[in-house]
């Protein structure tokens, strides 16, 4: 016979002012097996806490339920303290009469009542509750870090620095990122690649550190601390082993009209090609799709001119595999193609430009050595006309969009950039004229604000709110903008030799697949959500995936960075752990009552259930051999799926069983 | 191919080469276009107010008698053409308005936006096709320099019209390779040409055509087609006296059937 405390909180007025508690604690001391009711203002408090200890001891219970808020809020913290008071923590059991109840009623008598049948239920619930112990599972000792930009480097970093061993897979043949493109950092304005380069070279060299750049996360499988991942490790058709990075063959490769990614397509580069000087890994990669010898057979002039013989044609791509503790998503982001913004006449001029791709314009590496010069003069440098003596910056472009081109969230990262792109310029060539077009300037952060009023202020930056309506191409080459002056209330007409787009970001375009293996939330715009919005900020919902940098939300790189080291730390202390405790309301197989007939099997999405055959002796005390279901207690993740398709009712999953959800039913119909 | 055709009442009047080199080069090109019996103006202007009904009852009307013969509705005139798709459209997707239509006009048959607008234009483009079109030019007009036109009404709310993409089209600038002339692309093609205001407001109504016609001139183009009446009306007095046709007119000089 089971002895059951009840304890109903008033959690201050949110459940108070609408269920009369009183009445509930009154009446469930009339239930069956209840030896003790009471209300009282804060159950989750330390008072609360202890009031259940006590009268565990003192009316030696042997089950509790808790009439409060959802069990989500609270469950742990209820079954922490049962648990020191030497019972199963398992048998305390959540009446949800907030969420539930208080917050959704009104009328204070209706309310009441159906606390009390909530109570009732939890109280039918418990009595049939068994004591559970939680199972125990190793923690593999590494960590994958998917993408290879500044974020998945400091995180990588991090990890390796606390003693465990860590590898990133990059799809690029370089680690590095976006910040390896961009030429200067706001508010300081020292060089991306004087402060990043050194971080490559930092994670190449550290012991504990593998990088697989060129490669990609095919599959994931497992739980927290025992995930395995196929790596793909594409075909470089250089043997990375060899190759000592002097690009004598991309020099000499023949075929010299391949798009320049790095540069955003302003210049080309060789079909065989180092992204850039201080690439990591610095090995070539043969580009297959431009290559005149994967397509035709004819040429081999890479493996001619390479010393170290470490062409390899023939090269396949490879598959790895490796177990992990721990993930973490650092898969950044891209800006967003803006062919829908022909307003813009982006697709129409090349002077009109992504800001993205100014900084490879004003990069010492980019294609015009860093000198400022417009896109349609790239090959007529020394033309009078080439250097743009009137640029007009149009900021949100694709951001706070209500339209379906568009995206709705702020890139937050544009205002920033924008001051500094405008800045930069009006420092090196004082006789440009800068138009910067805004909405709102939106600059919180540390020294972010006075950065861009120094735009304003010391170096004559024209800022004018209201947007620009249309960029015309003139018969000269020149670009008409037409724009809005929203404070004068004026048209502008601007005779512009280069247009800048402050273009909207996006998660990459491989995020959505890489969640979808690692079985973790996205949200509509396809970045990766966080267990808790305030309180989890670094964590995905599911179990051992952590988050770093733009895959979770727009953000600049000292942010980026700050949230890379959070994820880190959270992987660090996951990884310090020996053995994880599992969930114990897993699914379990009643073998005499299971006929084998694999429904569960097939429905299980973690791939928990095995079958074996199993000897059992038969009532003629003759043996039968017969064909079973079998639950990996460590992989299942307690949905119930199975429970719902086993034909034979032999599934059943601990702690929710098939028995204690009817008496539910049955106190509720009472 | 037969379909219903909703001339509207300029192409009666102002605008009868629109309606008459149509018809010659749909007959040309095997296409019937059916006159709606009794059909009413559109009233030229769609109505912005939720709740104007009124407006809207004779683009309905015509729409419903479409459906009633089973047949696609193909428009000519701009005007006519965005305020019938978006009429319907509205029927389509409005149920208060639709419900309020259908209470009015007690049709045999309810109306629910059923019928598929197309502009003479999408016809040439999806029925006929720009290559098979191009193949039937007896007359091709090989080295005209030619701004296609299209106003701020063909192509916008791009949503609702669904024909190109509203900044940056190539529907005309396909046509007019269609009939062997070269088309000139300029950033004015799209904007409007000030003919909604051409009787209150004459100077804002010049300064906007002038505006069109010096931006088409400014990138060589000969002569500017269009298929609105009413640019046609505001833009032929343009300063820099760059000449104004119908789409249609050089359609059907381009397939012979001109006649002088």
């Amino acid at each position: 016979m089971h002895r059951i405390g009840v304890f109903v909180c008033h959690c201050g007025t949110n459940i108070a002012a609408t269920v009369d508690v009183k009445a509930v604690a009154e009446a469930m001391k009339q239930e069956p097996s209840v030896v003790f009711s009471v209300d009282y203002q804060y159950m989750c408090s330390e008072g609360g806490q202890t009031l259940i200890q006590d009268t565990i001891k003192e009316h030696k219970l042997t089950g509790v339920v808790v009439c409060s808020c959802s069990p989500r809020m609270h469950e742990a913290t209820f079954r922490k303290a049962a648990a020191k008071a030497g019972i199963n923590p398992y048998m305390v059991e959540i009446a949800n009469i907030r969420e539930q109840c208080s917050w959704i009623h009104k009328d204070i008598m209706s309310a009441t009542d159906k606390a009390i049948i909530l109570a009732r239920t939890a109280i039918a619930k418990v009595q049939l509750n068994a004591p559970l112990t939680a199972g125990e599972s190793p923690v593999t000792k590494r960590a994958l870090v998917i993408g290879g930009g500044i974020a998945g480097m400091q995180t990588a970093l991090d990890i390796a620095e606390a003693g465990f061993e860590v590898d990133i897979v990059e799809k690029q043949p370089t680690i590095g990122g976006k910040m390896t493109q961009i030429d200067k950092t706001f508010p300081t304005l020292d060089c991306a690649s004087c402060i990043l380069t050194p971080k490559m070279v930092d994670c190449s060299q550290n012991e504990k550190i593998h990088i697989y750049a060129y490669s990609e996360v095919v599959e994931v499988n497992g739980f927290v601390g025992n995930f395995t991942a196929k790596i793909k490790k594409k075909a470089r058709y250089v043997d990375t082993t060899k190759c000592t990075g002097c690009g004598i063959c991309t020099e000499k490769c023949p075929q010299k009209k391949v798009p320049n990614e790095f540069n955003l397509g302003l210049n080309n580069r060789r079909a065989i090609y180092i992204p850039f000087a201080q690439a990591v890994p610095k090995v070539a990669t043969i580009d297959a799709d431009y290559c005149t010898m994967l397509k035709t057979g004819k040429c081999g002039v890479c493996s001619k001119v390479c010393t170290a013989g470490a062409i390899d044609y023939k090269q396949q791509d490879e598959i790895i595999e490796e177990r992990y503790g721990a993930i973490v998503a650092a898969t950044g982001y891209n800006p967003i193609k803006i062919d829908k913004y022909d307003e813009f006449a982006y697709s129409q001029s090349k002077d009109v430009v992504t800001s993205l791709e100014l900084e490879r314009l004003m990069n010492a590496a980019g294609p015009s050595n860093g000198t400022l010069i417009r896109p349609s003069y790239l090959d007529k440098q020394d033309d009078h006309r080439a250097h743009p003596k009137t640029i007009v910056f149009v900021q949100c472009v694709g951001s706070r969009s209500c339209d379906d081109c568009g995206k709705s969230y702020c890139s937050k990262i544009c205002c920033m950039y924008t001051a500094k792109h405008a800045m930069l310029i009006r420092e090196k060539y004082p006789d440009t004229d800068v138009y910067v077009f805004y909405i709102d300037v939106r600059t919180p952060g540390k020294l972010f604000d006075e950065f861009y009023r120094r735009a304003v202020e010391q170096y004559g930056v024209h800022y004018i709110k209201g947007m620009v309506g249309k960029v015309s191409p003139r018969p000269d080459g020149n670009l008409d903008v037409q724009a809005s002056d929203l404070i004068s209330n004026e048209q502008l007409h601007i005779n512009a030799d280069l247009v800048v787009l402050a273009t909207a970001i996006e998660p990459d375009q491989t995020a959505r697949s890489v969640a979808t293996m690692l079985r973790a939330s996205m949200d509509t715009n396809d970045f990766f959500t966080e267990a808790h919005a305030k309180l989890r900020p670094v964590e995905s919902p599911t179990a051992g995936v952590f988050l770093s940098g733009v895959c979770q939300g727009p953000k600049d790189i000292p942010e980026t960075v700050s949230q890379a080291s959070a994820a880190a730390a959270k992987v660090i202390g996951l990884l310090a752990k020996d053995k994880l405790t599992g969930n114990p309301c897993v699914a379990h197989s009643d073998e005499l009552m299971c006929n084998g007939c694999s429904a569960c099997e097939k429905v299980c999405p973690y791939g928990a259930i095995t079958y074996s055959d199993k000897e059992f002796r038969q009532p003629d005390r003759t043996v039968a051999i017969r064909r079973v279901a079998a639950v990996n207690e460590a992989v299942c993740q307690g949905c119930g799926a199975c429970t719902v398709a086993c034909p034979s009712g032999a599934m059943d999953l601990k702690g929710f069983s098939n028995k204690q959800i009817m008496a539910e039913v049955d106190a509720i119909c009472k | 191919m037969v379909y219903s055709y909703y001339p509207g009442c300029t192409l009666k009047n102002k605008a009868k080469d629109l309606d008459r080199y149509a018809r010659l080069s749909a007959q040309a090109l095997g296409i019937t276009l059916e006159e709606i019996e009794n059909w009413q103006c559109c009233g030229g202007v769609y109505p912005m107010a939720k709740d104007e009904i009124a407006t809207k009852l004779s683009s309905v009307r015509a729409l419903a008698d479409a459906k009633a013969h089973g047949r696609d509705l193909i428009t000519l005139c701009s005007a006519c053409h965005n305020v019938l798709k978006q009429v319907n459209n509205d029927m389509l997707t409005d149920e208060d308005i639709c419900t309020r239509a259908n209470n009015y006009l007690k049709l045999d048959e309810e109306y629910h936006g059923e019928t598929k607008v197309i502009h003479f234009l999408e016809m040439l483009r999806d029925v006929i096709g720009f290559d098979a079109l191009k193949e039937k030019v007896t007359n091709p007009l090989t080295g005209k320099k030619i701004g296609a036109y299209y106003g701020c009404l063909l192509l916008r709310p791009g949503k609702v019209m669904q024909m190109d993409d509203p900044e940056n089209p190539k529907i005309m600038e396909d046509f007019i390779r269609a009939i062997g002339a070269e088309p000139v692309i300029y950033p004015m093609r799209n904007e409007c040409c000030g003919g909604y205001v051409s009787l209150e407001d004459k100077e804002a109504a010049a300064k906007r055509r002038n505006a069109v016609a010096d931006s088409a001139a400014g990138f060589e183009a000969e002569l500017m087609v269009t298929a609105c009446p009413l640019c046609m009306y505001n833009l032929k007095k343009n300063d820099s006296n760059v000449p104004v046709y119908y789409f249609t007119e050089l359609l059907a000089e381009a397939l012979g059937v001109k006649e002088n």
